[in-house]
């Protein structure tokens, strides 16, 4: 495996094998070494053409406890902003020597493109591409079920997950449902009918208006970002509606099984999608969830990065 | 194919080993045993649990992954990560005896010192190894062996154990020259 583009480019036992690969990375990082030689040398660019918080500090943190050189660079502050191609900006960077680059664009495809297109020889890692896929962050978003909720090796067979809010706009979305149906657990999405992409009748889940009959059912509730930024039409008629009918509150939060976790993959709207009490409850697992990406990211870039093609878990 | 050592070869050997362990540490109080996974941490528990019936006490053994400080990590896939678990006690300013099932290049236990060092300081490092092979590729000797099996380069050594593979045998495959 040379990129990680989407999660269709997985088969079960490469995704098991980083989840597996994650879980003994995060044992080191809780001991004593923060620190591991592995990628020593190697060059990693994170090309973020978009904002990120999370994504991008947390590939900045799994790449460095690896040993390998970081460059950051962001649009704003470099010649992105003044209409230099994608094209000239892999190239600058070939010449530079990356040995990957982890990208994330406002175009679906962005990764797909400098992956296809060997502008560069490294590894494009995508981290967000529009409203298409993030596979880092389903990889994340599994290896935390499972550890809560998992059984057995891979782990998510049986389990149920709803995935509730923003669907159209939500390349996590899109990840998450391709990812935890290929790991065997049943995903259910709950949405508006105007926040449902087209075709969604053909993506491995099933599909829920009524959020209030599904809460008991599920054993995670992931909570998506009502992304504003990319709503150029009205698709709800305010937001107080939407929180009244598709908001995870206390009052719904107590619906849900004892056992059951609520996640959320940041940044979050406190009182839009999620109320605050929810959000810095018991229950959630959201600030787990990004300690889990740092070793899930490590996982990842061990695999593309340290050796030849993917044979972990083949042992 | 030939049997170097039979499952009664394998006891004698690691019983001979626990013995000079202790005859050479003065005892098992300052002592942690790590073994290299995958058949090294199977023969450090089977160490630590001989030592511990001759001394009548626990012995710390835990397991030390080594695949991240690998030197030949970018001429091969990558390799899947063992666990790795060091027990409580530590091994700070203790005497670490390191466990692997076959001393060949000795690439592997120069891996292993770089992730000893990460953990902490240990007063000594030794080294068992069930089969010493030859042909070293580093200045690094074991204290401890097993059984010397003298081979040529072009052969492989396979130890089985009971715990993964159902048996215990050693075992060299292809012929010398």
């Amino acid at each position: 495996m040379r990129h990680l583009l989407s999660i269709n480019d997985l088969t079960p036992s490469d995704a098991i094998g980083i989840l597996d690969t994650a879980t003994e990375l995060a044992r080191i990082n809780d001991g004593q070494v923060k620190k591991l030689p592995t990628l020593r040398g190697r060059t990693i660019v994170n090309l973020f053409a978009e904002d990120s918080t999370r994504t991008r500090i947390s590939f900045e943190a799994a790449a460095k406890r690896l040993s390998a050189d970081v460059i950051n660079f962001s649009a704003k502050g470099s010649s992105l902003s003044k209409g230099e191609s994608l094209k000239d900006t892999a190239q600058t960077l070939q010449a530079m020597g990356a040995d990957a680059v982890v990208i994330r664009h406002s175009a679906s495809g962005a990764a797909q493109r400098l992956a296809d297109l060997e502008w560069m020889s490294g590894s494009v890692i995508n981290a967000g591409d529009g409203t298409h896929e993030h596979p880092s962050q389903a990889l994340l978003d599994a290896f935390t079920i499972r550890k809560h909720l998992g059984k057995g090796a891979s782990g998510l067979k049986g389990l149920r997950i709803a995935i509730v809010g923003d669907i159209l706009h939500s390349r996590v979305a899109r990840s998450n449902v391709l990812l935890l149906s290929m790991l065997g657990a049943d995903v259910v999405l709950v949405a508006p009918p105007t926040l449902l992409p087209v075709g969604v009748e053909s993506w491995p889940a099933t599909i829920s208006y009524d959020f209030d009959s599904v809460i008991p059912n599920v054993d995670a509730i992931m909570m998506l970002r009502v992304q504003q930024e990319r709503m150029s039409d009205l698709f709800f008629p305010n937001s107080r509606e939407y929180s009244r009918y598709f908001g995870l509150n206390s009052e719904r939060m107590s619906a849900m099984a004892k056992h059951a976790i609520v996640m959320h993959p940041g940044p979050m709207n406190r009182g839009l999608e999620i109320a605050a009490d929810v959000a810095d409850s018991a229950r959630s697992v959201i600030v787990e969830q990004v300690t889990n990406g740092v070793n899930v990211r490590m996982a990842i870039l061990y695999v593309l990065l340290a050796g030849g093609p993917l044979e972990v878990g083949s042992n | 194919m030939s049997v170097a050592l039979s499952a009664q070869d394998i006891s004698r050997a690691l019983t001979r080993i626990s013995h000079e362990i202790l005859e050479k540490n003065h005892g098992s109080s300052e002592i942690t045993v790590l073994g290299i996974p995958t058949r090294g941490a199977h023969l450090a528990a089977r160490i630590a649990a001989i030592m511990s019936s001759i001394e009548g006490k626990e012995i710390a053994h835990g397991t030390l992954d080594i695949t991240l400080y690998r030197d030949d990590l970018r001429l091969r896939a990558p390799r899947a990560i063992m666990p790795t678990s060091i027990p409580p006690i530590g091994i700070q300013g203790r005497d670490v005896i390191l466990i692997d099932d076959v001393l060949y290049s000795g690439r592997t236990i120069r891996a292993a010192l770089d992730a000893l060092g990460e953990v902490g300081r240990p007063r000594t490092v030794q080294l068992a190894v069930l089969v010493d092979r030859g042909h070293r590729q580093l200045p690094i000797r074991a204290d401890y062996v097993g059984k010397n099996l003298p081979t040529s380069e072009k052969q492989s050594v396979k130890v089985s154990l009971t715990e993964i593979d159902g048996v215990d045998e050693v075992v060299i495959e292809g012929v010398a020259n």
